[in-house]
């Protein structure tokens, strides 16, 4: 297992790495100088090329970005008065994290009860009925949900703000636009677990011994269900991270998602790069994170790799 | 007890014997007419009623997006300030006013009579007078062509380097696989940015982002159901009469591994037609005045509140496409899966 950690985490760094390196050859490649503001004196300019080493070939200047990216800093960024760039990530990480948050958790939830109702009640109306709801769901474009969310429950009726972010009743709409997708994956997934558990032999066993349903259901099928589902955990996540760049922008929260996109109108290239790069550590490290941890919760992986 | 009856049939005369002839030995009687690979698949398909749909629905959709264009007289770029923001009219259903499609906007006012246009405007016009109708089948015909392309580069690249991987195992797959470890790491979505910004968008760049990590899912179902294959006994029938790599390769295993590539390809058309209205919607979409599904939901979208229209139909549109695609993919898997037929 520890070795299996640690092959993996190479892996990471080596994919962080071509992350990294493409990004750097992609500002590299653009025209113009990232301190072209006519307000900079000569030789603030010159220090400011002596600080992030631009004076330097490019490999010399790699370098030098790597170790500035160690130390945690990526850079300033052009459009808001040289700012660094992990300033700003710091200011907008907080609305982007409770966003992600309550949508997978919210997500997840709806989706396992969708899931185990629609596979205990298989082949009645109220399995179709959850199959489509999953079909829709993971089908529509979740901006194109968003936006007819924020047009009939926001404008017509006028329930919920449909933009900004000034307390839990701003963060409702978004989070059930992003939520969709989630609860569309898990129902389809957990359904599909809990009918193969719901018909293996233990099921059976249990139940010849006299079990009730509902003890039978919740330690024996939902917790054998669940272990699978652990794994599209991490591209779920991937994936609700990615829809909220859209999802930001269409509330206007001020979350990441909302800067990233701004930056690439803008073209504010430090900040996208930081971002990129952020965002890459953050999705292959939700990936690993899962990985791992299935390794410790299903008990049969377990004992593969004892072997 | 034989002995016995051998010695009694010593009595028989010869000439009521006859020799048995290894040709008149019927080992298999086919009672049934033989299913081909395709018939099999068929069968399966035919049975999945919204799979059926799905694939109705796509060839509608393929149709319109080839001849829709071509139904009316309009250019998708011919801009006229004279009829901007038309809502939707179309004969005959303009009689039913709960549809909404008799050419009035949300304020109950007739546009058409307002601005003393004759004409019917099937999905209303855009902010610059384009008609919609024309607009978003060339915009359809875009996405699909953009999602086409990219599920069949995907397609060739996953396919050869999967199998080569597999095939050749030991040194060879142990190289292919630590370099696609690292790919699959990166997330698609990053490079597909990353790539655009670089090469400026358009059609062949998009497809070109898409690709460049799209083909690695392709490669590792390809490679994991070849392995499968590989150890199965009519391959090695096959070797030891003299097949040579390319004849197993291309005759026998490419053939049993058709069912998953078809599968995830179609899966690949829906996830190709969102990524690219998302990168739309980030504004990194086509240029005006070219229109993919994506650009025209983005621009719709700025006009809702006011002018609803442009974005239910589009929206519609997209979402009918996808949903399609993924009940033919789940009617497909189904299809292709002997665990699953019965």
């Amino acid at each position: 297992m520890i070795r299996y950690i640690f092959t993996r985490i190479g892996y990471m760094m080596i994919t962080l790495f071509i992350i990294i390196l493409l990004s750097f050859l992609l500002m590299k490649a653009l025209p113009g100088s990232p301190f072209n503001d006519e307000r900079l004196p000569e030789t603030q300019k010159e220090l400011l090329y002596k600080k992030y080493g631009l004076d330097k070939p490019v490999p010399v200047q790699f370098g030098i970005y790597l170790s500035n990216l160690v130390q945690g800093d990526l850079g300033v960024s052009f459009v808001f008065d040289n700012r660094p760039v992990t300033k700003i990530i710091q200011e907008r990480i907080g609305a982007s994290a409770i966003l992600g948050f309550q949508a997978v958790l919210v997500g997840t939830i709806i989706g396992l009860l969708l899931g185990i109702l629609a596979a205990l009640k298989h082949n009645t109306i109220i399995d179709y009925g959850a199959t489509v709801l999953a079909v829709l769901g993971i089908s529509i474009p979740s901006f194109v949900f968003a936006g007819f969310l924020q047009y009939w429950v926001g404008v017509k009726l006028g329930w919920l703000p449909i933009a900004f972010w000034n307390g839990f009743e701003y963060s409702i709409l978004p989070t059930i636009a992003l939520a969709v997708g989630v609860v569309a994956t898990i129902a389809r997934f957990t359904r599909i677990e809990m009918l193969e558990v719901l018909n293996q032999e233990y099921i059976l066993t249990a139940q010849s011994k006299g079990l009730s349903n509902a003890y039978i259901i919740t330690k024996h099928g939902i917790r054998n269900a669940l272990i699978p589902i652990i794994t599209i955990i991490g591209p779920l996540t991937v994936n609700t991270i990615t829809g909220s760049l859209v999802i930001e922008k269409i509330f206007s929260i001020p979350g990441l998602g909302e800067q990233f996109v701004n930056s690439i109108i803008t073209n504010d290239y430090q900040l996208i790069m930081g971002t990129t790069i952020f965002y890459a550590v953050l999705f292959v490290s939700v990936i690993l994170i899962i990985d791992i941890l299935y390794g410790f919760i299903d008990p049969r992986i377990r004992v593969a790799g004892g072997e | 007890m034989t002995a016995k009856i051998t010695e009694e049939t010593k009595h028989y005369p010869a000439d009521l014997f006859e020799l048995a002839s290894q040709a008149d030995i019927v080992s298999d009687n086919v009672l049934r007419p033989e299913q081909s690979f395709w018939q099999d698949a068929w069968r399966g398909l035919r049975k999945n009623k919204a799979a059926i749909v799905g694939l109705c629905i796509i060839i509608f959709v393929i149709l319109l997006a080839i001849f829709g264009p071509f139904m009316n007289s309009h250019g998708y770029d011919e801009q006229n300030i004279a009829r901007t923001n038309l809502p939707p009219k179309v004969p005959v259903l303009e009689h039913l006013p709960f549809l909404g499609l008799n050419g009035v906007d949300g304020r109950g006012v007739d546009q058409y009579e307002k601005k003393g246009i004759t004409e019917y405007f099937w999905f209303g016009t855009d902010e610059l007078g384009r008609d919609l109708w024309t607009r978003i089948w060339q915009g359809t015909r875009i996405s699909l062509y953009i999602a086409f392309l990219a599920a069949t580069i995907d397609l060739i690249i996953g396919v050869a380097y999967g199998a080569i991987s597999a095939f050749y195992g030991g040194r060879t797959d142990n190289v292919m696989q630590r370099i696609i470890e690292v790919l699959v790491g990166i997330p698609g979505l990053i490079v597909n940015i990353l790539l655009i910004l670089i090469l400026k968008p358009g059609i062949l760049s998009i497809t070109l982002a898409m690709v460049i990590v799209g083909w690695i899912s392709m490669a590792r179902i390809v490679r994991a159901q070849i392995l499968k294959l590989k150890s199965y006994e009519y391959v090695l029938a096959s070797r030891t009469l003299g097949a040579s790599n390319q004849r197993l390769i291309w005759k026998h295993l490419i053939p049993n591994t058709l069912g998953p590539i078809i599968v995830a390809t179609t899966f690949t058309i829906p996830g190709a037609i969102f990524t690219e209205a998302l990168l739309s919607f980030i504004g990194l979409g086509l240029q005006p005045p070219t229109a993919s599904l994506g650009t025209i939901v983005n621009d719709s979208y700025k006009l809702l509140r006011i002018y609803p229209h442009g974005m239910i139909v589009s929206s519609i549109i997209i979402s009918l496409i996808m949903i399609s695609f993924n009940l033919l993919g789940d009617g497909l898997r189904d299809a292709f899966d002997p665990k699953v037929r019965k």
